[in-house]
């Protein structure tokens, strides 16, 4: 007669809050669910009305560690609402301050937030003690992505500078050419990333899914392209609710999603499978080291992706910077000429594809607003996760399968703030 | 005995507890050796219900995170509201210009009856705050200003003039020069005009001076023909609570 009664309030080390309640009696389970008890914050009545300058700088408050990826996929539908055409300039800065968020949240996840759990203690303070040289490097890590997006758009979180058309203000060269010095010193550091995620021992457990990221046949996608799904090939962004068919349940803030099976994955991991192939040669070769290959249905993959990706990310960086001294930077007219209609963007946040959909009037003023966060569409992949995993660890003792379910939420690195944020409305 | 310091968060985009943390390793190791933080979700397994100090992120905006709140402060010795939700309401707030039902039935539709929500306030609308470390994010170093300046028994000087006093010495093109509305003459400095100097206007979003001049900036709107209401609209983004108190 073994029970298992497992209820973790709030999970730790992840942003926002989730629970987990698991019962169970002689090895059947009667209760397994991933809650979401988030404060959800209404953004539609705080855009309703905005003009359309106010509109990214309100949306990126929705989450404050991907407030540039918020701020991006906000941006690109006011401009595909305005049919706006960018500049090159503006496309490689937007593209470099992308790469800086990406920096800084992939250092984050991994080092801040899961590491503890392979190294056996309960925070990065406490690594500081067992592992400072790590502490410090990753802090090193983070703090370069900070201060590339500070040098692009004023500052990391709830970014400035970046704005409808084109850039507020431009870069020192001067300052990029510093900062590149430091990117080519990062690449050094995540070889130490790397060698460290190596020898960690990911739990191994494989559930298959449907894969869905943004896809762009020019590069490994984060702020362009189309839908991409592993069992639906290609949705162009406009049909994006072809896709998420959102539902509501009722132990969760927020909304639930799913396309062809009973739910969908976004993220690191859904992105390698898609598109691995575009990962540039440094993240290809940290992938192949970390033992990744396409495709990989284990979800505890998700943040080992996610090393790779930070090295692409700084590849990239260096690649954009090169181009934008070669070429200098110029003042562009940036002005822009409003009118009424619907726009989607899309980018792939650090935690998956991220859509914002917005009708303004032919005042600028927005009318309408739908988000749908990657979290959100996670969501319903956790539970399913959980529903296969939990049998076949439930004979092990109660802290172990805790700590196991918990692991596999952190895995997805879930922003729960972003997810009950919801903008799903229509103004009468 | 190191003074423990736990961190609270409600309803926010958890930004101000991430800027936190945007530390060198040598300032990481310093704190951690001056103050044990015993209560961290977003970065802490292990969790203490005996500290100190209380770092607040996040507007009230449920019933049930009052208790809870108020739980907090009976806990607490000092109690830091941190960043602009928790010290002015902030952006939350702009949802309070609707009547809440109309707010649920908008996002959740049919489903609404799920959820619970009430207007949006800041931490000092339910329980006395200590401190404020205003701004949205904050700014890390005055986070750690204040934290010096507890740990040392003093009270943080934090400043009470406005942006433009910051924006001069930033040596910033006046914001009304470019033909735009800024709040910097009557919002509370602070964040060196940061949103100036990046190309930007000011929000307001360390709230106002004590003492603000709003004659003044009406003179500057009239000089440069523009209008109240087009500045009411920019504040409101982050002050509508004390608009709706007033």
């Amino acid at each position: 007669m073994k029970q298992v009664n497992i209820n973790v309030h709030q999970v730790t080390r992840i942003e926002g809050h989730g629970n987990i309640v698991l019962n169970a009696k002689d090895g059947k389970i009667e209760e397994l669910r991933w809650e979401i008890p988030e404060s959800p914050r209404f953004f539609e009545a705080m855009l309703r009305g905005r003009y359309y300058d106010d509109v990214p700088y309100i949306t990126s408050r929705i989450c404050g560690i991907c407030s540039i990826a918020h701020s991006t996929a906000s941006i690109q539908a006011t401009e595909a609402a305005f049919g706006i055409q960018l500049s090159e300039q503006t496309l490689l800065l937007r593209k470099l301050l992308f790469d800086a968020e990406l920096i800084e949240s992939h250092i984050l996840h991994p080092l801040f937030l899961v590491a503890p759990d392979f190294l056996g203690v309960d925070s990065v303070f406490s690594l500081v003690e067992t592992h400072k040289d790590i502490v410090v490097m990753a802090l090193r890590l983070k703090k370069l992505g900070y201060n590339l997006a500070e040098l692009l758009a004023g500052r990391k979180t709830h970014p400035l500078s970046c704005v409808v058309g084109g850039f507020a203000k431009l870069p020192d060269l001067g300052e990029l050419e510093a900062i590149r010095k430091r990117l080519e010193d990062a690449l050094v550091d995540l070889d130490t990333v790397v060698a460290l995620f190596k020898t960690l021992s990911i739990p191994d457990f494989t559930r298959e899914t449907e894969y869905i990221a943004l896809k762009d046949p020019k590069e490994y996608a984060f702020i362009s392209g189309e839908i991409a799904s592993s069992d639906a090939g290609i949705t162009p962004l406009d049909k994006y609710l072809e896709v998420t068919n959102e539902f509501c349940v009722p132990h969760s803030t927020a909304k639930y999603t799913k396309n062809k099976r009973d739910s969908y994955m976004v993220g690191a991991l859904a992105r390698f499978n898609l598109n691995h192939d575009q990962l540039l040669p440094r993240a290809k070769k940290a992938a192949g080291e970390l033992g990744l290959r396409a495709p990989c249905h284990n979800p505890f993959m998700i943040t080992v992706v996610q090393v790779a990706e930070a090295v692409h990310a700084v590849e990239d960086s260096l690649n954009l910077i090169d181009q934008i001294l070669s070429k200098g930077v110029k003042e562009e007219n940036n002005r822009v000429k409003v009118r009424a209609g619907r726009g989607v963007g899309a980018v792939e946040a650090p935690r998956g594809i991220l859509f914002h959909d917005y009708t303004y009037d032919k005042n600028g003023i927005l009318t309408n607003a739908n988000c749908i966060i990657p979290t959100n569409q996670n969501h319903n992949n956790i539970q399913k996760d959980m529903e296969a995993l939990v049998p076949l660890i439930l004979s092990r003792p109660e802290d172990e399968i805790r700590q196991t379910l918990e692991m596999l939420v952190r895995a997805y690195d879930p922003c729960i703030s972003c997810s009950t944020h919801l903008l799903k409305v229509s103004f009468k | 005995m190191k003074p423990k310091v736990a961190f609270f968060d409600f309803t926010s985009c958890e930004g101000c507890q991430l800027d936190a943390l945007n530390l060198d390793g040598e300032e990481v190791i310093a704190l951690i050796s001056a103050v044990d933080i015993v209560n961290f979700r977003e970065v802490k397994t292990k969790r203490e219900d005996n500290y100190d100090i209380a770092f607040i992120e996040g507007s009230i905006s449920r019933e049930s995170e009052i208790p809870r709140l108020q739980k907090i402060r009976s806990q607490a010795k000092v109690l830091i509201a941190l960043g602009a939700c928790a010290c002015i309401g902030g952006i939350n707030c702009l949802k309070n210009h609707l009547p809440m039902e109309e707010a649920l039935r908008i996002v959740y539709g049919k489903d609404a009856k799920y959820y619970d929500t009430i207007p949006a306030r800041p931490i000092n609308a339910v329980v006395p705050v200590d401190y404020y470390v205003r701004g949205c994010p904050p700014v890390t170093a005055e986070l750690l200003k204040v934290v010096k300046a507890l740990l040392l028994g003093k009270k943080p000087d934090i400043p009470n003039y406005p942006v433009c006093v910051e924006c001069k010495m930033a040596g910033n093109i006046c914001v009304f020069e470019r033909g735009m509305t800024c709040l910097g003459p009557v919002a509370r400095a602070g964040c060196s005009a940061i949103c100036v100097t990046s190309g930007r206007r000011c929000w307001g979003c360390r709230g106002l001076v004590d003492d603000p001049n709003i004659d003044s900036e009406k003179d500057i709107l009239k000089k440069y023909g523009l209008t109240v209401e087009q500045v009411v609209e920019k504040f409101k983004i982050y002050n509508t609570y004390a608009e709706v108190t007033k």
